[in-house]
């Protein structure tokens, strides 16, 4: 940073140096603590969540069946030709970051991301342990590795390698039975890409959230890069009041004699970034929002009974009026503007056109797909036959008979596997492939037309759903 | 504009080339790029002593590990073998009739004699089974030697007309041009097409039948309707082999027919034999 004259050495390697960040009070610090037990919670308790799937399933309310290609979510039950749900979630996911960074900047970044909460939490146990800031510091500046500091170290590791491990392992048990897993997994039965996973979590939580921890924001992710597309002048980010805190206190300019500004030049907002800035060099790069800033000048404002927001949430656009003199403008005018209402709309629709189709698609799920090689067989009688494949998918925890009929015309009657038995047994949670046969009395239209329009119906008899597909019949004239 | 050069006291030297004013420093390269390629040409001698490389007029270097794609596809076949022996064992020693009653058992004879199937069989009888003229639709239910499995595979583990295998099925019909008369066959013709048609002429079939008892009914029977120990066709029914219109028919009568099959036992193991047959066996016409 000091470096920019054009004379100097061109070095492009800079070492990082290490933050510690300072605890700090306030409502967007309680806020961050919220959102964090609750995301946190959310990721390691939800595999625990018990729910009713049937004796071949195990009983999780969440749950990523790999073998069986399906998703389980409380009563939404996601088969592989539905995956368009999970697509239409990942629509969603991105309008949604669309419209939360044109209104708030880089607040996932500062408040949900991943990435920020795990930090969050290895920063709080790093001070648990090691003390704040400043014994941080000193801790970090003494050379020797006495006791006392190799205790600190070890401990404040161990504890890390743990919450890497419980996250690594929450994982793992999205994808199978938990409560089973968890045991295997003690008992060395799981298997091998458990223990893989486990590991490679384990390693990627611990390098992330306790070694790299911001230099993951700023060099690795593209996020932060995409985001700044969207943000325009209305955009709520954190900001320094520069004409109301400059000249600060100690500078050049108040001791020639100018009238002081509100800053005091505590560094209390340097000392509790997690991403080493000063925020009242301006909007920078580093900066994720997480407004910690703003928690620790309010309260040195508070103290030395000047209002607060010196550092505060505020748009490119309040600087020129504050700068003017006229009031900034209220956050709902900042936040309500044509392209959130916008971002909105499409979050909105892609959201009701999920919830709509998740209404409307039947239980019973079928597929019909006419054999075509040949495309009709003519029977020693003369009769005329098409064979289909049937895909039956039985969606519930048990076996369930399936009534196989056919409408369209009255000379065509469907037969399975050669007789006119047309109740079938699907195996609980599994796809029937079933071979039917349509054949039409010799002479029939359809017999000798070249195609007639058939429907197949199936009808779940336990329930009495009913669903169908049309299809053709081929007849000699094809 | 300031010509002065932008180099400083401490870069290094530059390579002394030099573009509009645009010279180029002579850095050296970075040290993990150059271990990278220093790693690399190890790796490429390594390479080269264990695994196959250097081409030569016929063949190729071997290596030292001895290593090869074909050995590759002879341990994997070897392998799949191994793992299917229990069920082919299995297969081979079952009753023909109890495969279709064992799910497992039937699963496997209709997956693996597909797989035959498309590579033995499919050249005469399609892909789809559905056969074409003188080679018999699978698909239907209308067999010319008997349609249930132990018969279907006793066509297929000996074959049809197939000199080498005394155990192969056997017919041949007449070529009844040097035994009839021109107006005989014609007649005997429109007789045969009336038994599922419409004859060319109807005036014809009364002297066809006469024909037909005298000369046919031997072997396809006094109604027409074949005979599976002769593999005399069905000539009732609404399936032609080579056709049925007047022409087509004419030929047969005159001429003869003499379709051959190839016997598999020769070629394929029991166990291929027996799948292949409960794959054709559960077609649509299977008896």
């Amino acid at each position: 940073m000091a470096d920019n004259q054009p004379d100097a050495p061109n070095s492009l390697f800079a070492a990082r140096e290490p933050v510690f960040p300072k605890k700090v009070y306030g409502p967007f610090r309680n806020l961050k603590w919220v959102i964090m037990a609750v995301t946190l919670g959310i990721y390691y308790l939800t595999p625990w969540i018990r729910w009713d799937r049937g004796p071949n399933l195990p009983d999780q309310a969440v749950l990523v069946d790999l073998a069986g290609r399906r998703f389980f979510f409380f009563w939404i039950e996601i088969w592989p030709h539905e995956f368009y749900f999970i697509a239409g979630l990942l629509v969603m996911a991105g309008l949604g970051l669309f419209l939360f960074t044109s209104a708030l900047g880089r607040v996932w970044c500062g408040y949900a991301c991943p990435q920020t909460v795990w930090t969050d939490l290895f920063i709080l146990v790093e001070r648990w342990i090691e003390g704040d800031r400043n014994a941080r510091l000193r801790l970090h500046r003494q050379k020797k590795w006495d006791f006392r500091k190799f205790r600190l170290r070890v401990i404040k590791w161990i504890t890390w390698l743990f919450i890497a491990m419980a996250t690594g392992g929450a994982w793992v048990f999205y994808f199978a039975d938990a409560p089973s897993l968890l045991i295997d997994l003690f008992t060395l039965n799981a298997h091998p890409v458990a223990y893989t996973t486990v590991a490679i979590l384990t390693a990627t939580t611990f390098l992330f959230g306790g070694i790299a921890r911001e230099q993951i924001c700023i060099y690795a992710c593209p996020w932060p890069r995409i985001q700044a597309a969207m943000m325009d002048e209305e955009t709520l980010v954190v900001g320094y009041r520069e004409w109301r805190g400059e000249p600060r206190k100690n500078s050049d300019a108040v001791k020639s004699g100018e009238p002081q500004g509100d800053c005091i030049d505590c560094m209390a907002c340097v000392n509790v970034c997690p991403v080493g800035i000063d925020i009242r060099d301006g909007q920078q790069m580093e900066c994720i929002t997480c407004a910690l800033c703003i928690d620790a000048c309010d309260d040195i404002m508070a103290k030395i009974g000047k209002p607060r927001g010196l550092i505060d949430y505020m748009a490119l656009t309040d600087e020129e009026n504050e700068r003017a003199g006229k009031d900034p403008k209220p956050i709902l005018k900042h936040v309500l503007r044509p392209r959130t209402i916008l971002y909105t709309a499409l979050w909105s629709l892609v959201g009701f056109g999920l919830l709509f189709a998740l209404f409307i698609r039947s239980d019973i799920e079928m597929t019909v797909a006419p054999v075509r090689n040949p495309t009709f067989v003519t029977m020693s009688d003369g009769t005329i036959r098409n064979t289909y494949e049937v895909r039956l998918l039985n969606k519930h925890g048990e076996d369930r008979p399936f009534r196989l009929t056919v409408s369209g015309d009255p000379s065509i009657r469907l037969l399975v596997e050669g007789q006119s038995r047309v109740t079938v047994n699907a195996p609980a949670d599994t796809t029937l492939n079933q071979r039917v046969y349509l054949q039409a009395r010799p002479g029939s239209d359809p017999a000798l037309a070249e195609r007639t329009a058939v429907r197949i119906w199936v009808e779940d008899i336990k329930s009495g759903d009913r669903a169908y597909k049309d299809t053709v019949f081929n007849g000699k004239g094809n | 504009m300031d010509k002065k050069s932008q180099i400083h006291e401490g870069d290094p030297n530059t390579t002394g080339h030099e573009w509009d004013g645009i010279q180029e420093f002579d850095n050296p390269m970075p040290r993990w790029w150059l271990w990278t390629l220093y790693a690399t040409i190890i790796w490429g001698i390594g390479y080269v002593i264990a695994y196959p490389a250097w081409p030569g007029i016929s063949s190729a270097t071997a290596g030292m590990l001895g290593w090869s794609t074909r050995a590759d596809v002879a341990n994997d076949i070897a392998a799949a073998d191994a793992a299917n022996a229990t069920i082919n064992a299995r297969l081979a020693g079952v009753e023909l009739t109890a495969i279709s009653s064992d799910p497992e058992l039937s699963g496997y004879a209709t997956s693996a004699g597909a797989a035959v199937f498309k590579t033995f069989c499919a050249q005469c009888h399609g892909s789809g089974a559905a056969g074409a003229k003188g080679y018999p639709n699978l698909l239907d239910n209308d067999w010319l030697w008997g349609g249930d499995i132990e018969a279907i595979h006793t066509t297929i583990a000996h074959g049809i007309r197939n000199e080498e295998d005394a155990d192969a099925r056997y017919s041949e019909m007449p070529a009844f041009g040097e035994i009839l008369e021109k107006d005989e066959i014609s007649a005997v013709t429109n007789y045969v097409i009336s038994l599922s048609g419409e004859p060319d002429d109807a005036s014809q079939v009364e002297a066809g039948q006469t024909v037909f008892a005298d000369n046919c009914a031997s072997c396809h029977g006094d109604a027409g309707l074949g005979d599976r120990d002769q593999g005399a066709p069905n000539l009732a029914d609404a399936i032609w082999l080579y056709g049925g219109d007047h022409e087509t028919v004419l030929q047969t009568v005159t001429y003869s027919r003499f379709g051959v099959m190839p016997g598999w036992s020769t070629r394929l193991s029991e166990a291929e034999i027996r799948a292949v047959s409960a794959y054709v066996h559960q077609l649509g016409g299977g008896e």
